[in-house]
This record gives C-alpha cells, sequence and structure tokens, in this order.
C-alpha cells in the first residue's frame, strides 16, 4: 500500500495546498498578518500549477475580483487578514444574497492576542452577520482538509465560505497529509441572468432564500467530519477550532474526563449534532477564543428545546473573550468548571522566583530603516510647531516606540490622512503631519488624499516609499515594476498619482539625506492646504549594505544624541558609544552627530 | 515518546529557522512535528519564542507552562524570560553572547548581566553557558549562531533524533552555498559542549 506523502507545512502554507488540491483557479487578497503566506505560497506556485494570483490594492477589490471569477464559475479563493473584512464588507454583505457559481472561499485570518493586529475581533461573527458558513480549523491539517472541503460546499450551496484560521493555525507547523492534486478545473463562462443585478425587488427574495439556507447548511454541517462527538459521561464540553487542543491536553495532563464536542463548524451550528449531544449531558462548559459564537447559539438551541442543561462558558465568567487561550488557561477554567480542589500542579517550579529585572525588549524599526530618518528630521524641523504627527498600519507604526515617539495616533489602513484632516477642521493653526507607507497609500491612503484636496484640508502628508509591503513579508504592489507572481507590471508613479489627485505641493525626497528630509518639512508645513512629501528609500531588508560607520572614539564627546534621539539598533551604549555589525550604513547618526565623530568605512574594515 | 523543546532568542537571530529545522528532523525520524511561533511584528528586534513538540497524537501546538524537555535560549535574558516552560530538572542551554535592546541604550531600561546570568545559574543546575555568536563567528558566520545552538542541542541525551539526522536536517533546509560554513558550526556547537 502507498504511503501518503507528508509535508511539513506552515498553516497558510497548508491552505495554499488545500486551495491546489481544489482546483483552484483564481487567487486574490491583502496581505495582513497572520494571513499572508496563504497567497504568497499561492503566487509562487502559480504557473507551476496553471492558476491566476494577484496582490489586490486592497480586500474589497480583491473580493469582487475573485467574485468576478465565481460568477463565470471559476474556484476563487481570497485571503486577508480579520480588519480586511472589514473593508471587503460591503461586497461581501450582498454577494451573500446574489451567491456564486464556482466555489468562492474567503481565507480571512483571526489573530487573538492580538499579536500583530489593531483589534481582536471575531470573523466567525462577522459570518454570522452576512448569513455565511464558516470553518474554523484547528490544526494546519485540518485547514488544508477544510479548504478542499470550502470549495465543494460553496458550490453545494452556490455561496460563498469563509474559513477562520487564527494565529495559531496560521503560524504553525505539522507534518500534513497531502491530497490528489485535480485531474479537472471548472469549465468557466458567464452566463447572463437578471439575478446577478441585485435591485431592491431581487434583494428582497434573496433575503428570503438566504434565511432559508441556513437550516440547509446546519443540517450538513451536522454530518460533516470537522464535527465530532465523544461521549464520555454527564458533563460535556463543546469546544471549537484551536480550543479544542487545549481542552484535549488539559483533560490528559489532568486525568480528567468528559464528553467532548468539537465544533469545526461554528456557524450555523450543526444543530443536530448538538442537540443529540446535549440530550447525553446535564451540564456543559463551552471553551472557544474571542467571541461566545458557539456558546450563544448553543444556549439558544437548549432553551427552544427546553432542555434543562446547566451552561457554563462567557457568560458566566468562566472563559475570557480577551486574548488567546493555551492549556495552562484552559486548564484552570476546567478546574473551575469541574469543581475540582487539588488541581495537579504543572511542574512550573521555575516561575519567578527572584527573577531580575529584564531589559524591556519591544520591536522596533530595523537600524538603517528609512522611516527612521524621516521620522527624526520631521520632529527635529517642526519642534518649534507642537504639531500633531497621524500614523498609519505597517513597519512605520513602530515609529510610536521611544526614543523616536513620533506618532500620535494609529487607527486603521488609511485613517492617517483623514484623522489629520478631521483635526484639522476643528484646532486650526496647529500643524498636522501624516506618515503612511507607499502601500497603504496604494490600499485606501489614496481616498484620503483626494477628500483633502477637494475639501482644501490644510495638512501635510508623509509618503514613506521604501518600494514594497515591508511588515507583512515584502509583498509587491502598484508602486513597483513586478506583480504577485514576478512578472512585470506597469508601475504606478506616486508622484504622478499625488499630482492628479491635485496637489500643488509636493516635494519628492532622499530618507537618508536629513538636510533634504528637514527642508520639506518646514516647506510642507507653512503650504497653505494639502502638501505631500514623497521620502523614498528601498526597505532596508531588501538592499545589501555596501558599507558600514564606526564612531571615532578621540572625537566623540560622548553627548549620546545619536544614541538617545535615533533608537537604531545598531548604536550601543557600551562604556562608549558603539556601532555594530547590524549597521547597514544609512549615514543617518553622522548626520546627527554635532562632533563629527561619526565616519563611514567598508563593511571588512571596523 | 513526547519531546517539547523552547527555543528563545530576538526577532533576527534565525530561531524561526532553527524550530523548522528541529521539526524536519524529528519528522524525517518518524514522528508526528508541531512548531509555533508569531511572526510579524515581534520579528523586528523583539522578543521571538518558538515551541517545537515531537511525539505521537499530538494535539495543540503550544507547550504549557513546566513542560519543556530542553530550553534552547539564543539570548539571554531571552531565556529568562522564558524560564517557566522548563520543566522540573529540564535541560537549558543559553547563549551568552547578549543582544542590548535600544531600550537599554537610550536610557529606558537595564540589562543586568551578571544578576540574570546568576539567576539562571540558580534556578537551573546545571545549565550550558556557550558564546554561540562568537564561535559561529569563528565558524566564519555570525549568523550561524543558530546552527551552533543546533550542534550544541544535538549532544543532549533523549532526543527524538540522532545527531547525524538533525545535521542532515540543517543541510536540507540551508541553501546550497552555505551548507559547509553551517555544518562547521554546527561541529562546533557539538564541541562547545564538551567544555561548558
Amino acid at each position: 500500500m502507498a504511503v501518503a506523502e507528508k509535508m511539513l507545512l506552515m498553516g497558510n502554507e497548508a491552505i495554499a495546498r488545500g486551495a491546489v488540491e481544489a482546483g483552484v483557479q483564481v487567487v486574490t487578497g491583502y496581505p495582513g498578518t497572520p494571513s499572508s503566506e496563504v497567497l504568497g505560497t499561492l503566487a509562487h506556485f502559480a504557473k507551476e500549477y496553471g492558476y491566476y494570483a494577484e496582490w489586490s490594492v486592497n480586500e474589497k477589490v480583491a473580493l469582487e475580483v475573485a467574485a468576478g471569477a465565481a460568477y463565470a464559475g471559476a474556484r476563487a479563493l481570497v485571503t486577508m487578514k480579520q480588519v480586511g473584512l472589514n473593508v471587503a464588507a460591503d461586497p461581501l454583505m450582498t454577494l451573500a444574497y446574489i451567491g456564486v457559481k464556482g466555489g468562492l472561499v474567503l481565507v480571512v485570518a483571526d489573530d487573538p492576542g492580538p499579536h500583530s493586529s489593531q483589534n481582536e475581533q471575531d470573523t466567525r461573527k462577522f459570518a454570522q452577520f452576512a448569513k455565511l458558513p464558516v470553518l474554523d480549523p484547528s490544526t494546519p491539517q485540518e485547514a488544508k482538509d477544510m479548504t478542499v472541503a470550502a470549495f465543494e460546499l460553496s458550490e453545494q450551496l452556490g455561496l460563498p465560505v469563509i474559513l477562520r484560521p487564527t494565529t495559531r493555525t496560521c503560524h504553525v507547523c505539522q507534518d500534513v497529509i497531502l491530497g490528489p492534486l485535480p485531474l479537472t478545473r471548472n469549465e468557466c463562462r458567464f452566463d447572463k441572468n437578471p439575478g446577478w443585478v441585485i435591485l431592491p425587488g431581487l434583494a428582497y427574495k434573496k433575503h428570503i432564500w438566504l434565511n432559508q439556507k441556513q437550516k440547509e447548511i446546519s443540517r450538513l454541517f451536522s454530518r460533516m467530519p470537522f464535527n465530532r462527538a465523544e461521549i464520555k459521561g454527564k458533563t460535556g464540553i463543546i469546544t471549537s477550532g484551536v480550543s479544542y487542543n487545549y481542552v484535549v491536553e488539559a483533560l490528559e495532563m489532568q486525568g480528567w474526563e468528559a464528553s467532548l464536542l468539537k465544533i469545526g463548524t461554528p456557524y450555523p451550528l450543526p444543530e443536530d449534532l448538538v442537540l443529540e449531544f446535549l440530550s447525553r449531558v446535564e451540564r456543559v462548559l463551552v471553551v472557544e477564543e474571542q467571541e461566545p459564537v458557539v456558546e450563544d447559539q448553543v444556549i439558544h438551541l437548549a432553551w427552544r428545546h427546553s432542555l434543562p442543561v446547566g451552561m457554563a462558558g462567557k457568560h458566566n465568567g468562566l472563559v475570557p473573550r480577551e486574548g488567546e487561550l493555551d492549556v495552562d488557561k484552559v486548564t484552570a477554567i476546567l478546574h473551575k468548571f469541574f469543581g475540582f480542589v487539588g488541581m495537579k500542579q504543572a511542574a512550573a517550579s521555575n516561575t519567578a522566583r527572584h527573577a531580575p529585572d529584564l531589559p524591556l525588549r519591544t520591536p522596533v524599526l530595523c537600524a538603517g530603516c528609512p522611516h527612521r530618518a524621516v521620522f527624526y528630521g520631521f520632529k527635529e524641523a517642526l519642534k518649534d510647531y507642537d504639531p500633531v504627527f497621524t500614523g498609519d498600519i505597517g513597519c512605520y507604526t513602530l515609529g510610536v516606540i521611544p526614543p523616536l515617539n513620533a506618532l500620535d495616533t494609529c487607527l486603521c489602513m488609511g485613517a492617517s490622512v483623514t484623522i489629520a484632516s478631521g483635526l484639522s477642521r476643528v484646532e486650526q493653526g496647529r500643524k498636522y503631519v501624516a506618515f503612511l507607507g507607499d502601500s497603504t497609500f496604494f490600499h485606501t491612503g489614496v481616498a484620503g488624499l483626494i477628500n483633502a484636496v477637494y475639501n482644501r484640508a490644510d495638512i501635510t502628508l508623509v509618503i514613506l516609499d521604501n518600494g514594497t509591503t515591508a511588515m507583512t513579508g515584502h509583498q509587491p504592489h502598484p508602486g513597483i515594476e513586478r506583480n504577485a507572481t514576478g512578472d512585470p507590471a506597469r508601475r504606478i508613479d506616486i508622484a504622478g498619482l499625488v499630482k492628479g489627485c491635485g496637489v500643488d505641493y509636493i516635494r519628492e525626497v532622499d530618507a537618508y539625506n536629513l538636510q533634504e528630509v528637514m527642508q520639506a518639512a518646514r516647506e510642507a508645513v507653512e503650504h497653505k492646504g494639502p502638501s505631500v512629501v514623497i521620502a523614498r528609500r528601498e526597505c532596508i531588508a531588501l538592499v545589501k549594505p555596501r558599507t558600514r560607520y564606526r564612531v571615532n572614539t578621540g572625537a566623540c564627546i560622548e553627548c549620546l544624541l545619536c544614541v538617545e534621539n535615533l533608537g537604531c539598533p545598531a548604536l550601543c551604549r557600551e562604556e562608549k558609544v558603539v556601532i555594530s555589525e547590524k549597521c547597514t550604513g544609512c549615514g543617518v547618526c553622522a548626520q546627527v552627530c554635532p562632533a563629527g565623530a561619526i565616519e563611514e568605512v567598508s563593511r571588512h574594515e571596523v | 515518546m513526547k519531546f517539547d523543546l523552547v527555543i528563545t532568542g530576538v526577532g533576527g537571530q534565525g530561531t524561526v529557522l532553527a524550530s523548522r529545522i528541529v521539526a524536519r528532523a524529528a519528522m524525517d525520524a518518524g514522528w508526528q512535528v508541531r512548531t509555533s511561533e508569531t511572526i510579524g511584528m515581534a520579528q523586528r528586534e523583539g522578543c521571538v519564542v518558538s515551541h517545537v513538540r515531537v511525539g505521537e497524537n499530538l494535539a495543540g501546538a503550544l507547550i504549557p507552562d513546566g513542560r519543556a524537555d530542553v530550553l534552547l535560549g539564543f539570548e539571554l535574558a531571552e531565556a529568562a524570560r522564558a524560564l517557566a516552560k522548563l520543566k522540573a530538572g529540564g535541560k537549558a542551554i543559553v547563549n551568552e553572547d547578549v543582544i542590548v535592546p535600544t531600550s537599554v541604550s537610550a536610557g529606558l531600561s537595564r540589562y543586568r548581566v551578571q544578576d540574570i546570568r546568576e539567576y539562571l545559574e540558580k534556578e537551573l543546575p546545571g545549565v550550558c553557558f556557550l558564546r554561540a555568536s562568537e564561535v559561529a563567528r569563528e565558524a566564519g558566520n555570525s549568523k550561524t549562531a543558530n546552527v551552533v545552538m543546533l550542534g550544541a542541542l544535538s549532544t543532549l541525551p533523549g532526543l527524538p533524533f540522532s545527531p547525524e539526522g538533525l545535521l542532515e536536517a540543517v543541510l536540507k533546509t540551508v541553501p546550497s552555498q552555505f551548507r559547509e560554513i553551517n555544518r562547521k558550526a554546527f561541529e562546533m556547537g557539538r564541541r562547545a559542549m564538551g567544555v561548558c
């Protein structure tokens, strides 16, 4: 018998593999941690397996491109992080009414914790709001299997299906058993039909259709292998997604027993299966991360069927809504639920006994990051103005970390320019400078800029153009001459676009040239009406440094201006100030040094 | 069989690559594997913790507190920060070449190297300190400190793979032009354990 082929895959790679096994034809998305590697992997293999892949400018665009393909019968996949779904909410809510012909799967990665996100919103709740089925994988293997199943389900129902992995599936590696590659793909032809044109009359009818579908999906889900029950006594635990792993391990570690229902399809709830489970237990605990999506539905179901089952979970404060769960937290939850005294203590004897103070280690901008130079230049140039610096989503959000302290606000993608516009309406006479990256500018920033020009907001926008989408892993965007699959692309010139938006004051500066940056900063804020400074330098992670700098200790006056203001990881304060081998040769510290004590040397000469 | 390994370090030190290599070696030896880390923002000079789990019938990828068999600290303070993961009697190998965060240079926090070292020695009798970054430089590239640490790891008893299996996984994972330097780093890591 042939042994099934196994590969060590990250959850996101496993999802990509699932899409390939399902015969995906069109793949779109916008990067966002923890989702980015799904499309990154699919783009890498697009030519080999023969499907189309693109990084779209934002999630709304991505979903609509994928939906168009699915209208014609293609299998399409669209990827984003949880907050990206907010951007794509407009097409999603109506797409649920319109439906699809080819399978359309949205991979929306949640980030309980959060580790790399601005909020902890729960995509399962969003699926419930949109009345769309959602699958919640617990491991990379299940994520791959669910991806294949999601395409089948989408075509069977004529509805988009959401796959919602979390960070602990996306970025977990597992030995994944691969499935076969497809022999055929869907035939594609768009059939004209009034059903594709949403109008109020159709919307009403389709709303009825969508509501009726919920029952059908619930029945289907009760038979799916991703949901399964194991009966061991009158005490029950219902759990969804990665929490299932923690419950299994906590029970095993403590030697406790309970009837266990694993839910892989949190919305709509597989009601038949849950009812059967509830009829076998006297009390039940629901363990899930984020919102009580499963718990609310279980309570609702038990009430409708007048089942005398005791309920525990988030509503009685046992399971937290915030942060992610783990085995330790679930053990403590189970302990309270079971009411056991004398819980077996994990042998955590090493914890925090007389632990010395440890150094604060927050993420910071890389050594030689061009954003650092721009933030420093603007702060220095405008220190007599008490300006407000509004920030955005990307590496440059780290400009808020001391000692730079360069950002006063950060909300969501593209909000730097619009928040600055709003502030400028009510507190006039102050200077407002918005900072965003090139990819974020294309994503939603450009709409805010057009609004600022049209309505004459007196603000300055700084576009930090490093030629990539850096924070999420260096994905291409419309500002560079390469697309997702590495082919040549038509580059959209940012300065030309800004000009086309009607901005009168535009300066393009070298991010590493402090004098240029500072002069542009002063001119731009003095300009009446919207002004734009484009600060250019390629992301330091993508260039090979040719030189580095060193401190001439004889000339150093130990004023510490460099280490205390720039926060560059290459600048270290030992007995003297020294520059480590992390130096990439940007030379910004040499421009800051009042004593001229920092000098350029070749990489080999230290 | 169950083997839980925690690797801690600073973004940019190659902890993620090291966890993949260990997982690959374990998989090649026929075990199930799980690894987990948060990648993204934390990789910019922040703290990185990798969990590697090896065995049969594995569930989740996160190692509970007090359950790790081995702690591989790529950086001194980060080893101390992750100490709660190690089980009583667990083994620890710590790179004592420190990475001073910018918060210390900017005067916002302090790095008490001696205090942290003494704390680790007291809490972990038999902890092995080695200068992995220095050894890596001697091997020819300071970036191979992660493989020096893996070489050191390979000397411990009770691993779910052989030293040869781990070296093979290293060589299969790194780009071909860096194979020899990584082989050297691995061997030097093994030798460094003889003296700690």
